[in-house]
């Protein structure tokens, strides 16, 4: 299915005449009756033992259904089971719903509270009773991973949370016989996802047919179903989740969280009245999993022309208090994609996770690809500073040639085209007159820099060689006896607009107007498995299932329309509105009917048109490209202003135009917040000083330049649409792409390296400090 | 998100407010635009019990021309830097008036320009929307843009009390980070600016990136006669506990010639003797650099302007 | 204590009780059950809770429901009144240019482009970005809406209306 630039693919989605006109239901706009409201008490200190907690004087509160300590979590487990990981060394300390004895982290809930309105809750919160002894937090991972750093956690003898180590190759003789070693130290601070939503969730106990029914903001309704079943202890089918409207999750709503179970805890015991609690942004910023938080040093083993012979990464994972429910996701993946498009011919990667006392860190957009090729594309920059070579040429020179090649954790990549993405993003950007540019200016006293970064992403998992779970979706498709059709899908959606690209390979291959299709997705009743969304692949992937299914379902029709036809399925040909065989045609509403009546069906064509398939990716799948960015910085503030930005990205055969390009815009966004304004800050006793948007940044549309973007179309071999991942290629090249650009803008100072955000204040003193050498 | 709970209350006449204030001093707070007040009743950092909303009082959301009268007995005596002939009459500018709406004024845009282009670059436009000059005095936030201007254009602060009225120049007004003069039973009826600006004024403002408020700020309203500066005053806001003139580059500045733009380093030290904020937005290191930097930008605009 | 309160939202008078400390945007969303003016923050800065108050643009957050007694108010849901209603030209062009993902910030983007539109219908890139200073989208990177907006602005393209440079 190859579609060139024509109107059709354009076609705007169709649920969003329901966006645009405010008719989208998300997770508090639900309406019930008799809702009961939540409110949640936190811990104010990163680690301290609790000591006490009274709810007495909180039931008595006006308003008060229920006040739950954990003393009250006896009818569940009390947390959420861990899914399988591939790291090793993985330890994970005792944690509940609600904390037993200690906390580990400000925020971490405490005490829940369940009130006829959101206000009374709110004020009875007051009334919760709490006596904690402080003790000593330890914020920062590299000094967790101390010998005597106090622990995060009274139960563990440390603070080590996992390691990782995986490699290729003999690295030390790499080492040995480079001409030049360049080695970078970096950081990635937290982030914090901030989708515009804020969590939120609603529970219902039905007694009368014994079944919990949780609407959540969540990524993942099957996997949340599978934790809440496990934790509550019931059986998977007395437990349905529905994801309605969701706003936004890029990560943050992919693990099963506290507040989930806790409601679901409240219902069990308030049923049937339904059970409600939403995050406000303070909550969010709080104790939502934050993204990132990897301090890396990477290790360049180089010949004098350029050449990687070798390549180390050693990091430390910034865990937080805890593991989340799928544990060191991010670390994994950094593993998988150090190294990046490049030919990397011996690599040794290292990562320790460390517990800290803050709130857990888990999958941010461009989950720890993002850390790998920023380190990749900065190392690379460094390199050829020091080498004296052009970085466009230093990558040219270390491309992979293979179409498929292994990084250091052993699953075969699909290695694109990453030298033709660098060729169309050097002529979309007329690559000559913008050095011109920057030449002109510069003599002018101007700081103005360019930089680039080339990636290659690992999407749709394939993390480890280690791995024993395949990455799977499942898609459907049913046709109704009047011809409407109905497409499932077991991936969710937070905006990113699956259901057009589905909607539009089913219409394809059944031959109707995507109009009269029908996707439903989100609620584990309709559909009954599905992985949700992460890492990029609800098209290759269950946009693949989807394929399958409606092939079936034509098929199928096919052969109804033989048996109606009464002519071998072989002579049957589709045509406009039907079927035809010679001069006879059926049409497509018969062939519809028949098949749900059944009146004339042989016995080898059962009836019914309904098909379900759990598809199982070949491998990771992979995208690929290169970004530009043009800044200038003012030398007096250190502002940077990021004039323009190009980006060169391949996405394989792509269904949904419209939905691609929305993706890459909106993930270059979040790369330019990442690299320009947002950073997750806590103080050294564990207090989060970015608590509001008013001092955590994001990007608003005065930031932003017009982005331009040009595309390839290098089919991906991994699925049979051709299909590569969109969702997080911008969260990962925008940022190194943007590092490489201002340190090219401080070149007259000397400057090696900036760590990410790039805030004034620290592009000032980077200026002045060279000032004061007399650089 | 849930404020505390407390009355309102929407008096029709100032007595009615004066009253209402009297009677409940500290636990009364005064509404107008809201963005100062209403956010931290949210957070419960304000937990008043009872709000007096001035909106229904008529005559309070007005800008009026102010033609120079004879100085009341109870005024401070007029800035000699913010002096000088052939400038006509000044504003007064209602607890009321918007932000928007001053921005929009005809006779703001020629009497004061810079006090509009201030104005404009407030928040963003639903703040400017409702927001107000004295609401925002009023909360005191150190990081707000008005104090800047206020400073330059040496306003005034007209409060009522059951004392009678009184004026109070803005430097004293604002005592510290969101601390003003205002005693419990007074309320803040009007700014005033005595006497217009001239053209060669200008405000520049280096924005926080998370909430646009003035990380560093400089307002210079530039006398000029000929082909020299004959008087300037500078106004910084943002960088300090309270918003300052910069009377040490004000006079270094005096006599320079306009065509040689800003004499260089004559805004070093501006903010020495000053309580330099210092804080998640920045260093007082960096403040302090700011500082400079946006007073050298606003003269150098408003010279531009001249 | 109750205030009975008195506001006209999308033409319709509505009347209520209210405690002081509601905000207008409960108001809309928990007594009128209109859904589509959002609350995304509590520091007045993400701008999901805008609507048109007596003309302005307004975060509803930041109102107590009582200061908008006796006020006119339009909602998102207001420019469509019925399932069938067409399209206002922003929500229309919205639509055309991805100017929305997850829709959570649209109600905000919508109302705040109408009224910049109003005030000013040839209005350029930069003009359009400035307008969206207090509205927050996480999702689309803001191009789309930019895009949007001028497809219904006036402006003329040419240097005058074309691409804009970011300010970090």
């Amino acid at each position: 299915m190859i579609h060139e630039e024509a109107e059709a693919v354009k076609a705007p989605r169709v649920e969003d005449r329901a966006r645009v006109t405010g008719s989208t239901l998300y997770v508090d706009d639900i309406p019930f009756d008799r809702l009961l409201y939540v409110e949640i008490l936190r811990s104010r200190h990163a680690h301290a033992r609790l000591l006490r907690v009274d709810a007495a004087r909180a039931r008595a509160a006006p308003g008060v259904a229920a006040a739950i300590t954990y003393a009250d979590l006896e009818s569940s487990t009390g947390s959420f089971p861990l899914a399988a990981s591939r790291v090793d060394d993985l330890r994970q300390p005792a944690r509940s719903f609600l904390a037993r004895d200690e906390v580990g982290f400000v925020g971490e809930p405490v005490a829940a509270v369940a009130a006829e309105t959101r206000a009374a809750a709110r004020d009875a919160l007051e009334a919760l009773e709490v006596d904690y002894e402080p003790l000593d937090a330890v914020i920062e991972p590299e000094a967790a991973l101390e010998p005597d750093a106090p622990r995060a956690h009274a139960s563990l003898p440390d603070n080590l949370a996992f390691r990782l180590e995986a490699g290729l190759g003999d690295v030390d003789a790499a080492f040995r016989g480079a001409d030049r070693v360049v080695r970078l130290a970096l950081q990635s601070p937290r982030l914090a996802a901030c989708a515009l939503e804020t969590r939120g969730a609603v529970a219902q106990w039905l007694p009368a047919s014994e079944e919990l029914i949780l609407w959540s903001s969540t990524q993942a309704p099957h996997l949340l179903r599978s934790q809440l079943a496990a934790t509550l202890q019931l059986r998977e089918s007395a437990v349905r989740v529905i994801a309605p409207e969701v706003g936004g999750g890029f990560g943050s709503k992919r693990s099963a969280y506290a507040e989930e179970a806790l409601v679901a805890i409240l219902a069990r015991r308030l049923a049937p009245r339904p059970v409600k609690w939403v995050e406000s942004r303070r909550e969010n910023l709080l104790a939502t999993v934050h993204g990132r938080g990897q301090s890396a040093e990477i290790e360049l083993a180089l010949r004098a022309d350029g050449k990687i012979l070798g390549l180390r990464y050693d990091a430390v994972v910034d865990v937080g208090a805890y593991h989340p429910s799928c544990p060191a996701a991010a670390p994994e993946l950094t593993a998988a994609a150090i190294g990046g498009p490049y030919r990397v011919p011996a690599s040794r990667v290292s990562l320790r996770g460390a517990f800290t006392n803050k709130v857990p860190t888990d999958a941010y957009r461009g989950a720890g690809r993002a850390e790998a090729t920023l380190a990749m594309e900065r190392v690379l920059d460094a390199a050829a500073v020091e080498l004296e070579l052009d970085p466009i040429e230093i990558r040219r020179a270390n491309f992979t040639r293979e179409a498929v090649f292994r990084p250091p954790t052993g699953v075969a990549l699909d290695a694109g085209d990453c030298p033709s993405a660098l060729d169309r993003l050097l002529s979309a950007c007329a690559y000559a007159s913008l050095r011109g540019e920057q030449e002109a200016r510069r003599n002018a006293g101007e700081l103005v820099g360019i930089g680039l970064a080339a990636y290659l992403d690992v999407c749709a998992g394939g993390s480890s060689a280690r791995a024993e779970a395949v990455v799977w979706e499942t898609g459907g498709v049913r046709v109704g006896p009047a011809g409407d059709v109905e497409v499932f899908t077991g991936t969710s959606s937070q905006g990113q607009g699956q259901e057009a690209a589905l909607a539009r390979i089913a219409s394809e291959i059944l031959g109707v107007p995507p109009e009269v299709v029908r996707v439903r997705r989100g609620d584990t009743a309709a559909i009954h498995d599905g992985r949700g969304v992460a890492g990029s692949r609800s098209v290759a992937v269950g946009g693949s299932a989807v394929r399958e299914a409606a092939r079936r379902i034509d098929a199928k029709l096919r052969s109804v329309a033989a048996a109606l036809l009464r002519v071998p399925v072989e002579y049957v040909e589709r045509v406009d509105g039907g079927f035809a065989c010679g001069g006879r045609r059926v049409s497509r509403a018969e062939v519809c009917l028949e098949a749900h009546r059944a009146a004339s069906l042989p016995a080898d064509t059962p009836p019914g048109l309904e098909e379900l398939v759990h598809y199982p990716a070949r491998g990771p799948i992979s995208s690929f490209g290169a970004h530009l960015a043009f800044v200038s910085v003012d030398r007096d503030t250190g502002e940077v202003r990021l004039e323009k930005y190009f980006a060169s990205d391949d996405f394989g055969r792509v269904v949904d135009l419209l939905r691609v390009e929305g993706q890459a815009l909106g993930g270059i966004a979040q790369g330019i917040g990442q690299a320009l304004l947002e950073e997750v800050v806590y103080d050294e006793s564990g207090q989060l000083l970015t608590s509001t948007f008013l001092e955590y940044a994001l990007p608003r549309a005065s930031h932003l330049p017009l982005v331009v973007c040009s595309r390839g179309e290098t089919p991906s071999t991994m699925n049979p649409l051709g299909a590569r991942g969109a969702g997080e290629a911008g969260a990962i090249a925008a940022p190194p792409a943007i590092a490489n650009a201002v340190v090219d803008a401080l070149r007259e100072f000397g400057v090696r390296h900036v760590d990410l955000p790039l805030r004034p204040e620290k592009v000032w003193r980077l200026i002045r400090a060279a000032e004061e050498r007399g650089d | 998100m849930i404020p505390a709970a407390f009355e309102y209350r929407a008096p029709r006449t100032v007595e009615e407010a004066l009253a209402l204030l009297a009677k409940h001093r500290e636990e009364a707070r005064v509404l107008t635009g809201g963005h100062g007040l209403i956010p931290a009743l949210k957070l419960r950092q304000e937990t008043p019990a009872l709000v007096v909303d001035l909106r229904r009082i008529p005559g309070l959301g007005d800008v009026e021309p102010l033609d120079p009268a004879p100085p009341s007995p109870r005024a401070a005596p007029p800035d000699p830097f913010c002096g000088g002939p052939g400038r006509s009459g000044g504003l007064r500018i209602g607890a009321l008036v918007t932000h928007r709406a001053l921005a929009e004024a005809p006779t703001v845009r020629s009497r004061c320009p810079v006090l509009a282009e201030v104005a404009a670059l407030i928040g963003d436009p639903q703040v400017r929307s409702v927001g107000t000059l004295v609401g925002s005095i009023c909360h005191g936030d150190p990081a707000a843009d008005y104090p800047a201007v206020l400073l330059a254009l040496g306003a005034r602060v007209l409060i009522a009390s059951p004392r009678g009225e009184r004026l109070a120049e803005v430097a004293e007004f604002i005592q510290g980070p969101f601390e003003t003069a205002l005693e419990p039973d007074e309320l803040v009826l009007a700014v005033e600016v005595d006497r217009s600006a001239p053209a060669s004024s200008a405000y520049y403002k280096v924005r926080r990136s998370a909430s646009g408020f003035a990380l560093a700020a400089a307002a210079a309203v530039v006398e000029i006669e000929g082909e020299r500066i004959r008087s300037c005053a500078i106004g910084v806001t943002g960088v300090t506990t309270r918003p300052f003139r910069a009377h040490a580059v004000e006079e270094r500045l005096v006599g320079a010639l306009c065509a040689h733009g800003f004499p260089e380093a004559a805004a070093r030290g501006a903010s020495d003797g000053q309580s330099v904020l210092d804080d998640i937005h920045a260093s007082a290191e960096y403040r302090a650099h700011l500082a400079e930097v946006c007073i050298r930008r606003a003269v150098e605009k408003a010279l531009s302007r001249r | 204590m109750k205030y009975p309160v008195a506001i006209t939202v999308n033409g319709r008078e509505r009347r209520g009780e209210v405690e002081a400390r509601t905000l207008l945007v409960q108001f809309i969303r928990e007594e009128l059950r209109l859904t589509a003016t959002r609350v995304g923050c509590e520091t007045s800065t993400c701008g999901a809770c805008t609507v048109i108050l007596d003309g302005s643009p307004v975060k509803s957050c930041t109102r107590l429901a009582v200061q908008a007694d006796g006020s006119t108010v339009l909602t998102l849901e207001g420019l469509t009144p019925g399932t069938d209603a067409p399209l206002h030209p922003l929500q229309a062009a919205f639509c055309e240019h991805h100017a929305l993902q997850c829709g959570f910030c649209s109600a905000g983007m919508v109302l705040v482009l109408k009224d910049l539109l109003e005030r000013s219908p040839a209005a350029a890139e930069r003009e359009v970005r400035a307008a969206l200073d207090g509205n927050i989208c996480r999702c689309t990177g803001y191009q789309g809406i930019v895009k949007a907006a001028l497809s219904v602005s006036t402006v003329t393209s040419g240097p005058a209306g074309g691409p804009g440079e970011g300010r970090a």
